[in-house]
């Protein structure tokens, strides 16, 4: 599979082994718990949707490596590995698939709405073209407390057919904010290919009437990506004006799980995966002398131990107790104690804050889901009494 | 106590609020150099300059999602929409992002944004530009609503917003601007969301009035007292979300009638859901079902005649009270 890389050790952006291997276990692990995600969504472990990025693990690794950890980063409902890449624990993001209160979200976002603020991991977002007001919302906020941050914004090119796409581009330039959209171009808006939804291809340059000047990498190129959004960082945090980078990728598996692709053919799709960015790179690695083949197979070994780990994890995570339903609804304090609210539950009204007061343990099960169903706050007064 | 008008009085909060907390900065369309379309923001850029002010492009959905996303990173935004009609433009950003970012992402996050718009009809403004949708908001969990009717109201209140750590939809009436009253000068005062109130004391019929019906219900009181012998107590919510329902009861349970009024469309209307927890919580002390008195069910007609009889005023408020009692006119 080497032959697509002419010259793999004279490659002039090799990183530094230990930064190379980095690379390479984070994609494998991206890529291992992605299949593995998939496994459990086929086994009803995970519901609704279930959007993968495997094919696309260059782009995430090589952009989010580029950043510095007080940088921001946001991105849309494909978002495990960047939310993986970026340091959260695999164990509380398969949790979070899961939908278990050790979830990164406590399981209240599931798959489309990963976020991890303590890596900085600013979110996915299930309305596309959602997140792009977001990330400009973030570098405002960089640029007015005057630090050095520099945000990371990730869609896909369905989302560049967005209002808030050109609305965005306008407002970013305008206020020179210091943000790096990235369009990562995986050839469909769903189903829907790249030439079928844009009138505009060359996806680079659909932020230029905007006053947004774009770049392109590879992004089935770990390197490639690294070096072009490290060079669009620099520029736009020394600079302060937004840059829109395309990586040029390919989503090896469905829109989501529920997608029998039947837009592509089969040896488009093959012609792809013989680009698969891990093979590519592992290749480069070897060829290098980085990584020899024993070490290659302990890397791809760890990553599936790892995943394994997080599944184990996952399915040992209890679900939310019903009395977590009301919770972070609003930021409850002396001007905000509650709040009236009726349903089917809690048949007289009730002040959202009462719910905390629900005792979990006295619920009875509900057996189609075998969690806790919550019964009347009436009723568990009643019992308290 | 300085007497100010409606607009005045939600400039000085602004004002000393920015004052008060370098965080909070406004954005919104001809806020800066234009000094708002209806001069609530007028000399904050000459005071505070642009990067506490910013004009933005007419880009509702963008500029209120930038708002939710410098809340989520340490801003204090407060956002300004021309009228609550541009706001259906920013309504992804307003419900899935702002209301909604916190619940998901298991209280990661907080959004302390306002978003300030005015609504009303009166001003032949037609039926892109006057409508009054409260209700639209209501009905969103994860966000607060305010319905300021007083200049007292509208500062303290507005205060009490930017200062909570929660989305806020703050919705100022386009006629209420130009009224005066008296606001009080102390730079600590605040009104707090969830506290109603009484604007009128009466023991035959209780009026719970929504933004600018709470003073045209309070008119009709005056005449229901003078003409009819009536005494109605005349409660305005303030805050929709959270809603003082407690003291909109506790008057229920003394007049055991009701009648609620409100300048919106009647399907799904706030007097809709007030009517429901009403007969919920205090079916026993009525004596006669809950009337409601609303805009009517059409897009804001540009003719005056129409546009007058497509919002309530006293006669309507008035006729609703007497079939409460039983005693239609």
């Amino acid at each position: 599979m080497a032959e697509h890389v002419a010259h793999p050790a004279a490659h002039p952006a090799l990183p530094e082994p230990d930064v190379a291997r980095e690379w390479l276990e984070t994609m494998t692990i991206i890529r291992r718990f992605e299949e593995r995600a998939g496994e459990m969504y086929a086994k009803a472990k995970i519901g609704g949707f279930l959007h993968l990025a495997i094919g696309e693990e260059a782009t995430i690794v090589g952009s989010t490596r580029a950043l510095r950890d007080e940088d921001y980063l946001i991105s849309t409902y494909r978002s495990h590995g960047h939310t993986l890449a970026r340091g959260s624990d695999p164990n509380r993001v398969m949790a979070e698939l899961f939908g278990r209160v050790d979830g990164l979200c406590n399981g209240r976002g599931g798959s489309m709405h990963m976020f991890d603020l303590a890596n900085r991991f600013m979110g996915g977002y299930g309305i596309v073209g959602g997140n792009l007001p977001l990330a400009a919302g973030f570098a405002l906020s960089s640029d007015y407390l005057g630090r050095d941050e520099v945000t990371l914004c990730q869609f896909g090119d369905g989302a560049s057919n967005q209002g808030t796409f050109g609305e965005t581009m306008n407002l970013a330039a305008l206020w020179r904010l210091p943000v790096v959209f990235m369009v990562t171009n995986n050839q469909f808006g769903m189903g829907t290919a790249l030439e079928r939804h844009s009138a505009v291809t060359d996806l680079m340059r659909k932020g230029e009437g905007f006053g947004v000047p774009g770049m392109r990498c590879d992004g089935m190129d770990v390197m490639d990506t690294y070096r072009v959004t490290s060079e669009a960082l620099a520029i736009v945090r020394e600079e302060r004006r937004p840059i829109l980078v395309e990586a040029v990728t390919y989503r090896f598996r469905g829109h989501s799980m529920a997608d029998p692709e039947e837009y592509r053919t089969k040896e488009q799709v093959d012609e792809w995966r013989r680009r698969d960015p891990l093979v590519v790179f592992g290749d480069q690695l070897v060829a290098a002398g980085i990584l020899d083949e024993d070490e290659r197979e302990r890397l791809d070994r760890e990553a599936i131990e790892r995943v394994d780990a997080a599944v184990a994890f996952a399915d040992a995570s209890p679900h939310p107790p019903p009395n977590a339903l009301y919770d972070d609804i609003y930021v409850l304090g002396d001007q905000v104690r509650g709040w009236y609210s009726v349903d089917e539950r809690t048949p007289t009204p009730h002040r959202g804050e009462d719910e905390r007061a629900m005792d979990t343990a006295d619920l009875p099960r509900d057996e189609h889901t075998d969690v806790a169903a919550p019964k009347s706050a009436d009723a568990a007064q009643r019992d308290a009494d | 106590m300085a007497v100010l008008r409606y607009r005045e009085a939600l400039n000085a909060a602004l004002r000393e609020e920015m004052a008060r907390d370098e965080r909070v900065m406004l954005m919104g369309e001809d806020i800066g150099v234009f000094n708002g379309a209806f001069k609530v923001t007028a000399g904050l850029l000459e005071e505070f300059g642009e990067k506490r002010v910013r004009d933005t492009p007419i880009s509702e959905n963008t500029i209120v999602g930038m708002g939710v996303g410098a809340a989520m990173t340490g801003l204090r935004p407060v956002v300004e929409l021309m009228t609550i009609n541009f706001s259906l433009l920013a309504m992804d950003q307003i419900v899935n992002h702002a209301a909604t970012v916190r619940y998901m992402f298991g209280g990661q996050v907080k959004v302390p944004m306002v978003v300030r718009m005015p609504q009303g009809a009166g001003h032949q403004l037609g039926p892109t530009h006057s409508h009054s949708w409260e209700a639209l908001y209501l009905h969103v969990p994860g966000l607060l609503v305010a319905t300021p009717t007083t200049a007292a109201d509208a500062k303290g209140l507005l205060k009490s917003a930017i200062r909570d750590d929660n989305p806020v939809i703050f919705i100022e009436h386009e006629y209420l601007y130009g009224q005066r009253g008296e606001v009080p000068d102390d730079e600590d005062f605040t009104v707090r969301f969830g506290e109603a109130a009484i604007r009128r004391e009466g023991s035959d019929v209780t009026i719970v009035g929504i933004s600018r019906m709470a003073l045209t219900a309070a008119r009709a009181a005056q005449t229901l007292s003078e003409e009819h012998g009536i005494e109605a107590e005349v409660i305005d919510p303030r805050t929709l979300r959270p809603l003082d329902l407690d003291t909109i009861l506790e008057s229920v349970r003394t007049t055991n009638r009701c009648v609620i009024v409100e300048e919106g469309w009647p399907h799904g209307g706030v007097g809709a859901n007030l009517a429901a927890l009403i007969q919920e919580q205090a079916f026993d002390d009525l004596d006669a079902p809950v009337q409601r008195v609303t805009g009517a069910d059409v897009p804001m007609p540009y003719s005056k005649p129409l546009e007058q009889i497509a919002f309530p005023h006293e006669p309507q408020i008035v006729d609703a009270v007497l079939a409460t009692l039983g005693a239609r006119a």
